[in-house]
């Protein structure tokens, strides 16, 4: 193996948003610094964000109801956009969405750069928008989104249930891309979290590069499923 | 109940795209039992404010729609309320299926096989208004049974439903509907023979 090298290592302060073009053969390490953050984050195919990541796609073709190691995150046209290699906490969420300033407002009260700088409460919508917006993509490129450190428990009659102190300090989840792939996402608390203040956390984003998956790859050979959404992918690059 | 302002039968593997102002009611017939409706919705004034599946469940904190789920947009607010259903619950996880999906689930040799989305692009094509693939978020799925397991998993089985079986939308704003009656041949949510259901539309009360 070559020695990893460091693309980007840095500290995204809580309640803020980030994109990035992650190229293939580079992987995104997110670690929870202090524990119990919430990272909605949306992935679009570079150079056409038309096809992007699909909830319903990643959960039907693996057969799973949230994310983990070993899960590959597919784009509605068929193909792996990434795959989850490393991850600490075993369950992150897909089904729940995000909040909005009115959900930020009921929950914790509405408070505005004016009042409170750099310190005020964003909602996840506001902060995705703003880096779609850097994109030329907007409000119909939103979509299921997923949200790294959090579980949603589903209990058997379905209810569901925000499950605390699911993240510990230093969880980290590690995303290997498969094709170029537009990263955009927030540090913004979920809305079902009970906590009754403000609760947004920091993370660190590590991007370094990686291997390709190879013919034997985990991921890749989970599911006869995986096979085919890994060869669609890799046809794009011939 | 007066006469409906509308009534149609809708073949499997067809679909439809219409208007429901605010207090209208729309009902869907699974006519024959076991047959997948693959269903969204916009705000009729603003279709970039689009049925959201994952807003739509944390807020009724409930991984499935039945009587009393509000249909919420990105905004939050609800489109529509299930207002009566016999069936008794519908998935919104599932999505719809796409040439693209079949190859991934079932292999290269369903490629060539109708699709819901395709159904969905040609409706919205022939809709026009700028509606496109781009609007195309997580749909409901009436009448299929996708149950999800509190250990993380996510199956598609036998639908719940029967013949005759419906359940009544109500608007709760003008709301843009588009349907596409799943033709799925590869898995049970069509009970591997789709089937036609009827729309009926009554004017608000």
């Amino acid at each position: 193996m070559s020695t990893t090298e460091v693309i980007l290592d840095t500290v995204l302060e809580p309640g803020t948003g980030w994109s990035r073009v992650c190229r293939r053969a580079t992987s995104l390490t997110i670690t929870d610094l202090e524990g119990g953050a919430n990272v909605p984050a949306l992935l679009y195919a570079a150079g056409d964000p038309l096809e992007r990541y699909c909830m319903p796609d990643t959960l039907k073709a693996q057969h799973i109801s949230r994310l983990t190691s070993g899960v590959a995150l597919y784009s509605d046209m068929g193909r792996v956009l990434a795959s989850i290699v490393a991850d600490d906490c075993g369950w992150h969420d897909t089904i729940t969405g995000h909040s909005t300033a009115e959900i930020v407002a009921a929950r914790w009260g509405r408070l505005g750069y004016q009042e409170a700088r750099n310190g005020w409460r964003r909602s996840a919508r506001e902060a995705l928008l703003t880096e779609l917006w850097k994109h030329g993509l907007g409000a119909r490129d939103l979509v299921a989104n997923i949200n790294f450190f959090t579980k949603v428990a589903i209990a058997s009659d379905g209810s569901l249930g925000f499950v605390s102190d699911h993240s510990q300090p230093g969880d980290a989840v590690t995303l290997r891309f498969e094709l170029d792939t537009l990263v955009v996402l927030t540090t913004t608390p979920h809305p079902l979290d009970p906590a009754p203040v403000w609760c947004a956390r920091p993370v660190r984003l590590l991007v370094t590069d990686s291997e390709p998956a190879g013919a034997d790859d985990s991921v890749r050979s989970a599911c006869p499923e995986n096979e085919r959404g890994f060869a669609a992918a890799e046809m794009t690059l011939r | 109940m007066t006469d409906a302002r509308l009534t149609v039968d809708i073949p499997a593997g067809d679909g439809w795209i219409g208007e429901l102002s605010a207090g209208e009611r729309l009902r869907i017939v699974d006519l024959r039992g076991n047959q997948a409706v693959d269903t969204l919705f916009f705000d009729a004034h603003d279709y970039a404010n689009r049925y959201s599946a994952v807003d739509t469940l944390r807020e009724q904190g409930s991984a499935y729609l039945t009587t009393g789920s509000r249909l919420l947009a990105l905004d939050c607010v609800p489109l529509v309320t299930i207002v009566e259903d016999t069936c008794g619950r519908h998935d919104t996880v599932g999505g719809a299926c796409s040439q693209e999906s079949n190859v991934v689930r079932y292999g290269v040799h369903t490629r060539d096989m109708h699709a819901c989305r395709n159904t969905f692009m040609a409706q919205a094509a022939s809709w026009g208004r700028g509606l496109d693939k781009r609007d195309l978020g997580a749909n409901v799925n009436f009448f299929m049974n996708v149950p999800m397991s509190p250990e993380g998993g996510l199956e598609f089985v036998d639908g719940i439903s029967a013949p005759g079986k419906y359940l009544d939308l109500r608007a709760d704003r003008d709301t843009l509907v588009l349907i596409s009656n799943c033709p799925q041949l590869n898995n049970p949510c069509n009970g591997y023979d789709p089937t036609p259901i009827r729309l009926q539309v009554w004017a608000a009360a």
